[in-house]
């Protein structure tokens, strides 16, 4: 108990929780926009590998770590482009093609690399993102090493989750891709493009989800290695319901997940982790996100028109 | 002088396949003025009034608003040229606010800001203006029909529309609550906006409209001055002919088959639940229930079919206590026919042939299977093929997909899967909404001949003159609440109109 | 552009578009190769060596297409129903264990003991199945995430195995069970040919599932719920008990896989079993449109492109993946021309 304790109290168990959430608040961003238009984006997984190998990749080639990002967040679009265009003119199965979309984002991006660099036996690194301390406020005891010492990504990520929660609450941009989430036909008979709205949702979506791969290789581990997403896209689906499709609630959610990600490690080291295998502890995350998807299930509001593909003109 | 001409259709014509939606149809429209658009199910006049706002693009002919000619096939051209449409099926998202809904794609999509603050002022005084009281911070869920209706004029209102079409506007409505809709059109008409009504209601066309245009088979048939005409006149010209409406001979009631004592229901999104409805289905008697849309018919329909256990009060089958637990199952083997208000989402599989489709509720039962195990499709193909013969349902054949049948010939499937089975009670939850005359009388017909063969026949019908027409015994039901029984004649038209409105005698609760 | 529904498409229509989806995706694995700076002709020349070119090849396509036809039957079973296991990959775990734990104990009762590690595989695959279901049909949980989020706590409860309670004592340190007994292996289908009857009994068990689906009422029942869940249930077939017996069965076949790869192929079991199986028993069932005879089919293609991507890979230097792009392409051409069979496109 005394050891659970002493990582609650420890800055640096926090400043851990912040920097594993941050990749997870970009892609659940990205679903959950996707989501509130109506559209169920299971290529998240995949797309996440392609950002985390894209970013890299540019960055491997000499782009500047910025750079990256901007290669990531277009490839992920790429990726949204061609599963907006199968599931929202054509309506096809938003299941099949998600899937579909993962198994191809993530085999091109091994093929990619394989062909790139065909004989390496240990990923070669980049200069990753450094943490930033945040004038005044990193100085600050405790919060300052927790959440002010990180890299520009990490703020980058808590930023995007306020952006997105002003768009879609307060502006008429939100407040349309809300409607075509809800009832595409009112949207519709207000004059507004479903079609439109739902693919660029689909497209900007999945280019946040891509960032968050990229946060991988950019800002964590600073190579790309296969398995390295390893069914992080699947928790992030998880917390868009968590989150009760609601930006600042899902950011709590990746927070609080990645506290029990950050947390099982540490646990590992203590007399716990002697006793209990470590699979167990790996095992948690995924376990937690089932509970709470149990949770939550009767409590959220879901988008109305969630997986409900809109044909006008159908009768 | 004339008040000028705001809009014009030219010649429009649409087509669906072989079927001629509309067939070069013209009509002007006054600024001041309300046009009825009248017509039975079918006849065209929704397609119309989708082509007039860009939600289907018309094969031939052109619009002219305002002077300006329409481009088809867009909505915010429609909106931006000042008209605006209220759907028979309400556009509305329920999860967002009055005022979110209103003001959705009223603004560039890439302004900082929705503007609430003034939307809201706006609303309020338009609500003053034409009597539309309703909370613009209300959640649209929460609202009820009529109010909802309420938002949905706003929202055309709140655009500047100079032209409001309404499609089909009282059939969820009370008759108090179309009145005060008709005031509010009224004040639209005092201050030079136009109005097209689409209805098959004739004596609201009667009383609200300066024209009528009268729309059959996709084809328009005359346009009269409501002032030189008369119902029976229109009535004739929208069916064609003189209405025949037979008379019924009344049925010889025998025992009480199904009961429900003090039924409660809970509510359901956006429609009622039963609150202590009481009810007896006689055998020979068609037992009629009246009431507007969504105040309990629903529960009441599930209640009989087995999908809905009573939460509170007794279910009882021809005297003894509804078998436990209460499924549609269950209902079945208790001899109860079931004909769905939906035969398209509840009735029938759309990918499954008729064969298939004629089995789904004897599906374990000889000699459709072996042991309730094995299928033997030859026999079920065979009982569809009597079934096609019997009520003379057109298709090809047993092994053609259901989905590509009328709506008639699909119900004369499901009329004849029920009737088949000789069941004991019978429930037909708005058996001919959407049919063709034929098929209408065809399936009407057949219920009253279940009824003398001594079955107990549940009519639930949202159209009065139906209910009317057919029951030898009717309820009227308002927000859960059943009506003692009315015997055929019992009341009058007007008193119906108010127990429908929730007035009058009503089952305590 | 919006879609409208042909009644009644034409033959052309129908096989048209698929012939179509196979050449596109023909057409994008060459792009790839000659990307990958080989011929593309050749390089698709080398798969189908690879696969079919040689009486080992063959065998090798045959024994890799078996846990196929098993994780395809059984996402096929489920999809019918509408029923998204995204966790066959799990099931299939669950089913290998179950074989090494009963494979592993000493009975001495042979005839017994392999119809029971079968039955008991079936079993726990089916369980497997069964809690994602219930939570969807008691709380309305959504059975993507949890199926797909199982598989990751089934691969680690695998890995705890092998490196613990099941560890083979003589495997001089590497994380694998303990090998089921010789005799408990499963026979070869031909004396001295390497094609075990794991094989035999996948295809028997697509005849099964093909006739279950054709005439049994369950199959019936099955195909209502999967094509109209309401409409089903208002006319009394209980959604909910139908959907946990496909669930029953789905995950009895995908353990059945697990069940075949241990008794038949390896003998033990590693966390590397499965390369990825219950995934591609997706696109397998995709690619047979559910049809559990073609699912037979379509798992012998698959296994012959990753077979022939193989030996490809070593003769022409184009890397592995391309077997999944060209699969994972396959497979949305695939619903791209399934949509296009039966919706025309209308522009404006």
């Amino acid at each position: 108990m005394m050891a659970l304790w002493e990582i609650l109290i420890s800055a640096s168990f926090w400043a851990a929780a912040i920097r594993i959430a941050s990749p997870l608040i970009f892609a659940t961003l990205g679903e959950l926009i996707c989501e509130r238009a109506g559209v169920l984006n299971l290529g998240i997984e995949g797309i996440m590998v392609m950002g985390a190998f894209t970013g890299w990749f540019a960055v491997y080639l000499g782009l500047p770590l910025w750079g990256g990002v901007a290669v990531a967040f277009a490839s992920g679009m790429l990726f949204g482009l061609l599963h907006a265009t199968l599931t929202v003119p054509f309506g096809l199965s938003q299941h099949v093609v998600g899937l579909g979309i993962t198994l191809l984002a993530t085999a091109t991006a091994y093929f990619a690399y394989r062909l790139a660099l065909p004989q390496v036996t240990s990923p070669p690194r980049i200069d990753p993102f450094q943490p930033l301390p945040v004038p005044i406020l990193s100085d600050i005891p405790f919060f300052g090493p927790a959440l002010f010492t990180q890299t520009a990504l990490t703020y980058a990520a808590f930023g995007l989750a306020l952006v997105v929660g002003l768009v879609l609450y307060r502006t008429p941009l939100g407040l349309a891709v809300r409607a075509v989430g809800e009832n595409p036909a009112a949207a519709a008979a207000q004059g507004l493009s479903v079609t439109g709205l739902r693919m660029g949702a689909v497209i900007i979506g999945s280019g946040f989800m891509a960032v968050g791969g990229a946060f991988l290789t950019l800002s964590a581990f600073s190579s790309f290695f296969f398995d390295m997403v390893n069914g992080r896209g699947w928790i992030c689906i998880a917390l868009v319901v968590f989150g009760a499709w609601r930006p600042g609630k899902a950011v709590l959610g990746a927070v609080l997940f990645a506290a029990f990600d950050a947390g099982q490690v540490r646990l590992q080291q203590t007399e716990l982790g002697a006793v209990l295998p470590y699979q167990l502890f790996l095992a948690l995350p995924f376990i937690l996100s089932i509970v709470a998807l149990v949770i939550m299930s009767r409590r959220a509001e879901v988008p109305a028109a969630l997986m409900v593909p809109y044909n006008k003109g159908e009768r | 002088m004339p008040s000028p001409e705001v809009l014009r259709l030219d010649r429009i014509t649409k087509r669906f396949g072989a079927l001629v939606a509309n067939d070069a149809i013209s009509l002007s429209l006054a600024a001041g003025e309300v046009v009825a658009l009248l017509g039975e199910n079918g006849a065209g006049k929704t397609t119309l009034m989708n082509i007039l706002f860009g939600q289907y693009v018309a094969d031939e002919g052109m619009i002219t608003a305002f002077g300006q000619p329409l481009p088809p096939g867009n909505p915010r051209a429609a909106l931006a040229a000042g008209i605006g449409m209220v759907h028979q099926h309400f556009t509305l998202a329920d999860h967002l606010s009055v005022l979110e809904n209103i003001v959705l794609g009223t603004r560039p999509l890439l302004s900082l800001s929705l503007g609430l603050g003034a939307a809201r002022d706006k609303i309020r005084a338009l609500s003053q203006d034409f009597g539309l009281a309703v909370d613009p911070d209300a959640r649209v869920g929460q609202l009820g029909v009529g109010q909802r209706q309420r938002v949905e004029i706003l929202k055309a209102l709140y655009r500047d529309a100079r032209v409001l079409i309404l499609d089909e506007p009282t059939a969820v409505l009370t008759p108090q609550e179309a009145d005060a809709l008709f005031a509010t059109l009224r004040r639209m008409v005092a201050r030079g906006l136009s109005v097209i009504f689409i209805s098959h209601k004739l004596h609201e066309v009667m009383a609200i409209a300066n024209r009528c245009v009268v729309l059959r088979h996709g084809k328009l048939v005359g346009t009269v001055e409501t002032a030189g005409t008369n119902p029976a006149d229109l009535a004739a010209m929208m069916v064609g002919a003189e209405v025949q409406r037979p008379a019924i001979a009344p049925g010889q009631p025998g025992p009480a088959l199904l009961r429900l004592r003090a039924v409660r229901t809970p509510d359901a999104e956006g429609a009622a639940g039963l609150k202590a409805a009481s009810l007896a289905l006689h055998a020979g008697q068609i037992t009629g229930i009246a009431g507007v849309s969504g105040n309990g018919q629903a529960a009441l329909s599930d209640v009989v079919s087995g999908l809905l256990a009573p939460r509170a009060g007794q279910l009882e089958i021809a005297g003894t206590p509804a078998p436990q637990p209460w499924t549609p199952a269950a209902a079945l083997a208790c001899g109860i026919g079931r004909i769905p208000e939906d035969r398209h989402k509840a009735g029938t599989i759309a990918d499954f042939t008729l064969a298939e489709n004629t089995v789904l509720e004897t599906r374990r039962m000889a000699p459709f299977s072996t042991r309730g195990f094995w299928m033997n499709w030859g026999a079920a193909r065979a009982h569809a093929q009597a079934i096609i013969a019997k009520y003379d349902v057109r298709c090809p054949g047993p092994e053609t997909p259901i989905r590509l049948l009328s709506g008639g010939n699909m119900q004369k499937l499901i009329l004849g899967r029920v009737l088949e089975g000789a069941p004991r009670v019978v429930l037909a939850n708005q058996p001919v909404r959407g049919l063709d005359i034929g098929a209408i009388t065809y399936v009407h017909s057949q219920l009253i001949a279940a009824r003398d063969r001594g079955a107990a026949v549940l009519l639930i019908s949202e159209d009065l003159d139906e209910v009317l027409q057919l029951s030898d015994v009717l309820h009227v039901i308002s927000e859960g609440r059943l009506s003692p029984p009315i015997p055929r004649g019992g009341a009058s038209v007007a008193e119906l109109g108010l127990m429908m409105a929730g007035e009058g005698v009503f089952d305590a609760a | 552009m919006r879609l409208e529904a042909i009644p009644n498409p034409s033959h052309l229509r129908r096989y048209g578009f698929p012939a179509l989806a196979i050449a596109a995706t023909v057409l994008v694995a060459s792009v790839l190769s000659w990307v990958a700076g080989a011929e593309p002709f050749a390089t698709l020349g080398l798969i189908v060596k690879g696969a079919t070119g040689s009486r080992l090849a063959i065998l090798e396509t045959l024994n890799r297409a078996t846990p196929l036809i098993f994780t395809g039957l059984a996402v096929a079973v489920a999809f019918r129903a509408k029923l998204w296991n995204i966790g066959a990959e799990a099931q299939l775990y669950a089913g290998a264990v179950m074989t090494v734990v009963i494979g592993t104990s000493a009975w001495g009762v042979v005839w017994l003991q392999l119809p029971l590690m079968a039955l008991g595989a079936v079993a726990a695959g089916a369980l497997v199945l069964l809690g994602p279901v219930l939570l969807k049909t008691r709380f309305g949980v959504d059975e993507v995430v949890t199926t797909l989020l199982f598989n990751f706590v089934m691969l680690l409860f695998v890995s705890w195995l092998v490196e613990g309670p099941l560890k083979d004592p003589m495997g001089m340190g590497w994380p694998k069970s303990t090998p089921i007994d010789r005799d408990l292996r499963l026979p070869r289908m031909v004396e001295g040919l390497r094609l075990h009857w794991g094989f035999g009994l996948a295809l028997i068990a697509a005849v099964l599932v093909w006739l279950m689906q054709a005439r049994t009422v369950l199959g019936y029942e099955i195909r209502a719920v999967g094509q109209n869940a309401r409409a089903a249930r208002f006319a009394g077939i209980p959604v909910n008990s139908v959907l946990v017996k496909t669930a029953l069965l789905s995950g009895g076949l995908a353990a059945l896989a697990g069940f075949s790869e241990v008794a038949g192929l390896k003998g033990h079991l590693t966390r590397d079993l499965s390369p990825g199986f219950g995934y591609t028993g997706i696109i397998v069932a995709m690619l047979a449109l559910l049809h559990p005879l073609g699912v037979v089919v379509a798992a012998l293609f698959v296994a012959g492109i990753f077979v022939g991507a193989d030996s490809m890979s070593r003769a022409a230097g184009v890397p592995t993946y391309l077997a999944d792009i060209l699969l994972a392409v396959a497979l949305l051409f695939m619903v791209l021309a399934l949509g296009l069979s039966r919706y025309r496109v209308v522009w404006k």
